[in-house]
């Protein structure tokens, strides 16, 4: 990357989202650079409100920008968007990393054999590259605390499965093309389930709520399959059992 | 404890209020009443403010016996029926002690609305009475034999409204974007001049169009985005899906054009086999539809007057107009 390039970044496209929205583009790619600028617009719709925005929505690459039509100057709004865009630095992010525990394979990861013998691993090297990698939280979506993944190893890359299984375990651990994820509720999936972790991504009534936020850092933690009842027991109490690793 | 004892109600019965804002980021949907003029109106006629929860029913509607009453009562998008006696129109009620009270199908929509005064005294989840059936927040489907404890009312009277603003007619119009460019021009000109079927397997989440289908120009996998209610997705198969108000708050398949919010009500009333077509306008336009709806809202808000002792003939008169105007709802 060139220094012009850093001092000047390309401005994003903005794009309309019916009459009620702008999606702030970036690009068009699952990439940690892109994925810096999102957060950092929107760090800094947050430090300086604009009047009339309802919400922001990060993605990989864009910034959904949700406001009331009939209150927000759009002119306005645009402008707080180029300027804060032009300046990105302006706005500073603390970068939070997990340790996430996972049993891996048997009954908590069902597709660990499959995947590693799709890829002529045993289960045991598909693990050690799992659990050895260093994983940014891309977005929430899909469902409440359904964390994506970037950071799998690329040799893990799976196609997802033809038919996607009508219901998947809550908190189960997967890969999906180049991408891993972290479930948080039962739901349909089509994603390969390699285990499960005891942390609840999403917990109503607990405080907080949801565990991660896009920008987080992942990692992952092999445990064995013996200390699941008691994890997630305290889990169930409303601990986090994911641990927030000290910068 | 003044409460709503649920005799029967559809399957599609379920508190919705505004909506559930803030927490999209987390991945949590909106929901919220898939018409929000209608939940306006219910709510207007017993002294609410406009985005109080209420009961919403699709399709079919549901019978309730109040306990501890005095209850306040008005229904919007169905029939409504206390004790076997047909209430009017744009009326509120007030039910009494043990009152049966009867809220019939949708009347030429979908969704119909039943507010009572004061709200209902329901424990919001996350800031909101709505139910997004897909992730279980907000308070459960109400079901047979349940009590729906009510919040105390001022003590209104039942209300009434001499008419409602004319219902928009004419083509849904949408906004193009924001993945425009992700389609052939011959698709953008399809999909604004050819008919569309609402499907029947349309739900809160999405309502499915069968037509003709939409070219992609380039695939139809996109690095997934945000999503808005409104928002004309299409997947490979190129029939459009529009996500409405339980939808996922981030999706990979590219969205043609958004609806804009004055269309999204009588968009959501469309029932399985309408036919509807659509129009692009430019934010102006949009923005000054919305600002008209608002501005009628408002004009009829003020002309809520109590119900005087007995039937005066305008306001029959008023109430038959009525009928044929809200007809209109149904179908583009």
């Amino acid at each position: 990357m060139s220094a012009d390039a850093v001092s000047t970044p390309a401005l994003p496209r903005l794009l309309p989202c019916g009459d009620a929205a702008i999606s702030v583009e970036f690009g068009e790619a699952i990439d940690p650079d892109l994925n810096t600028r999102v957060l950092a617009l929107q760090a800094a719709l947050a430090d300086a409100p604009v009047p009339g925005v309802i919400e922001t929505v990060p993605t990989y690459r864009a910034l959904l920008v949700q406001f009331d039509p009939l209150a927000t100057d759009v002119d306005h709004l645009v402008a707080a968007i180029l300027a804060a865009c032009r300046d990105p630095a302006g706005a500073q992010r603390t970068v939070r990393r997990w340790r996430v525990p996972v049993v891996y394979g048997g009954d908590f990861g069902i597709d660990l054999e499959t995947l590693a013998a799709h890829h002529g691993m045993t289960p045991e090297e598909v693990v050690r590259r799992h659990s050895g990698g260093l994983y940014r939280v891309y977005m929430i979506g899909f469902m409440p605390g359904f964390a994506y993944l970037g950071g799998l190893d690329p040799a893990l890359a799976t196609p997802r499965r033809l038919e996607p299984r009508l219901e998947t375990p809550a908190q189960s651990v997967s890969v999906g093309g180049a991408q891993a994820a972290i479930s948080s509720v039962a739901a349909p999936s089509g994603w390969h389930l390699l285990g499960r972790t005891p942390a609840r991504a999403f917990m109503p009534g607990r405080d907080p709520v949801f565990l991660y936020e896009a920008g987080d850092e992942v990692v992952f933690e092999p445990i064995v399959a013996a200390r699941w009842d008691a994890l997630d027991a305290a889990a169930g109490r409303g601990e986090p059992v994911a641990e927030l690793l000290a910068p | 404890m003044t409460a709503l004892l649920v005799v029967a109600c559809g399957p599609g019965t379920s508190l919705q209020d505004g909506g559930r804002f803030g927490l999209q980021r987390f991945g949590v949907s909106p929901a919220g009443a898939m018409d929000p003029l209608a939940l306006a109106m219910a709510n207007l006629l017993v002294g609410n403010a406009a985005d109080v929860a209420a009961l919403e029913f699709g399709m079919l509607g549901g019978e309730f016996v109040v306990e501890g009453g005095p209850v306040h009562v008005a229904a919007a998008g169905a029939a409504l029926a206390v004790d076997g006696t047909a209430v009017p129109a744009l009326t509120s009620v007030v039910a009494g002690e043990g009152a049966r009270v009867r809220l019939g199908p949708a009347r030429d929509g979908v969704y119909a609305y039943l507010a009572v005064e004061g709200g209902f005294d329901v424990a919001p989840a996350m800031g909101s009475l709505s139910l997004h059936r897909r992730s279980a927040i907000g308070p459960k489907a109400p079901s047979a034999g349940e009590r729906l404890a009510l919040r105390p009312m001022a003590g209104g009277g039942a209300n009434v409204l001499p008419g409602l603003p004319l219902g928009e007619e004419g083509p849904i119009r949408v906004i193009l974007g924001p993945q425009r460019d992700r389609f052939t021009d011959a698709a953008v000109e399809t999909f604004l001049s050819e008919p569309y079927a609402v499907s029947p397997r349309s739900d809160r989440m999405g309502t499915r169009l069968s037509g003709p289908p939409l070219t992609h120009s380039a695939g139809y996998n996109i690095v997934s985005d945000g999503i808005v209610t409104g928002h004309v997705q299409v997947p490979g198969d190129g029939q459009p899906i529009v996500l409405m108000r339980d939808r996922q708050t981030t999706g990979g398949y590219p969205k043609l054009a958004g609806i804009v919010t004055a269309d999204l009500p009588r968009f959501a009333q469309l029932r399985p086999g309408a036919v509807v077509r659509f129009r692009a306008v430019d934010r102006d336009e949009a923005l000054a539809a919305l600002r008209a709806q608002r501005d009628a809202f408002a004009a009829l808000a003020g002309q809520v007057r109590p119900v005087t002792a007995g039937l005066d003939t305008e306001r029959l008169l008023s109430v038959n107009l009525i009928s044929g105007v809200t007809a209109d709802t149904g179908s583009p």
